[in-house]
């Protein structure tokens, strides 16, 4: 049962390691999912806009790491 | 399916792979130099054959999947796993948090081994099974190749598993064939730089399968994925520099964890 539970803490640990880059990845996929039809974004603009958001989330994400 | 796609997933699937068999095999190294090669051996070809028959066992099912539902599901994890690698290497590469050093987690996994044997030499090739080498090397196997599985359908999830296997199975066998010759781990792989280009191919590669998941028409079709490539290269270099000129005083050194 341990050798379970470590397994899948480890599987757990592939994607998660730092919970508000993973929220912050999650909310830039649901945006992306429901807010971006409903903006009347020109299609062309979606994948960029999504590839923007989630690097403003990483930028924040490391800035915020950097910090003492 | 252009053949800029086509080598962006081989070399993908290459790099990250890389990295993974590296980890892999500094340990089973570590065991097999402290406790016996037997075991050691036994253990990672039991890991390897579990990761076979998983394969084979799940593999037949992804294809059955939707091929835009899998890009989606695909393209999230990929985006949770690649950014994740992404902010470490950035992190790493601007001093904030102590670089993955394979040489020395071969001497600590080497110390704790010798450690449980209090300190006698390994036994000869014909000795009993030891259940911790056994144990030690089939979780290192299976759970680094593991993550070689996921970069394969990860990378190679729009129809390109066959190149992204590739990619995994060169990989494989270079790191192999270098541990071979050395004999001991393969300790000058430039790992943090190749942790960066990878967090960064894997985000690329996660935006894009998200996109065509759901349905987004990518300017230029698969050239869009160079495109992507190449922002987070220079979203992750800016970040290097805005943390590197960070005041001292705001670098909080913390110690190296694995992965």
């Amino acid at each position: 049962m341990n050798a379970v539970a470590a397994a899948l803490r480890e599987l757990w640990g592939l994607f998660v390691e730092d919970a508000s880059l993973t929220l912050g990845i999650l909310v830039c996929l649901v945006i992306a999912a429901f807010a971006f039809p409903e903006l009347g974004l020109r299609d062309a603009w979606r994948g960029p806009l999504l590839f923007v958001l989630l690097a403003l989330v990483l930028l924040e994400n490391v800035r915020r790491s950097a910090r003492p | 399916m252009s053949w800029a796609h086509v080598g962006t997933v081989i070399l993908a699937a290459f790099l990250a792979s890389l990295v993974e068999f590296v980890e892999a095999l500094t340990i089973v190294f570590a065991v097999g130099t402290t406790r016996g090669w037997r075991s050691a051996l036994i253990g990672a070809g039991a890991g390897a054959l579990f990761l076979t028959v998983l394969t084979l066992a799940v593999g037949p099912a992804l294809q059955r999947i939707p091929l835009a539902s899998l890009q989606l599901v695909v393209g999230a994890l990929l985006l949770l796993f690649g950014m994740r690698w992404l902010r470490k290497a950035i992190l790493r590469a601007g001093g904030v948090i102590g670089l993955h050093d394979e040489a020395a987690i071969y001497a600590k996994q080497t110390a704790a081994l010798a450690r449980h044997r209090g300190g006698t030499p390994p036994p000869p090739l014909r000795a009993p099974l030891d259940r911790v080498s056994l144990a030690t090397s089939f979780k290192a196997v299976t759970l680094e190749g593991l993550e070689v599985i996921f970069i394969v359908i990860a990378t190679g999830a729009g129809g390109l598993l066959a190149p992204a296997a590739v990619g995994a199975a060169l990989a494989g066998s270079l790191v192999i064939l270098a541990g071979l010759g050395l004999r001991r781990p393969v300790a000058r792989v430039p790992e943090n730089t190749l942790k960066f280009a990878v967090g960064v191919l894997l985000s690329a590669f996660g935006v894009f399968w998200v996109g065509e998941g759901r349905g987004f028409p990518w300017p230029g079709e698969d050239l869009a994925l160079l495109g992507l490539v190449a922002g987070f290269t220079v979203v992750a270099l800016l970040a290097v520099a805005a943390v590197r000129r960070s005041p001292p005083q705001a670098l909080a050194v913390r110690p190296a964890r694995q992965a």
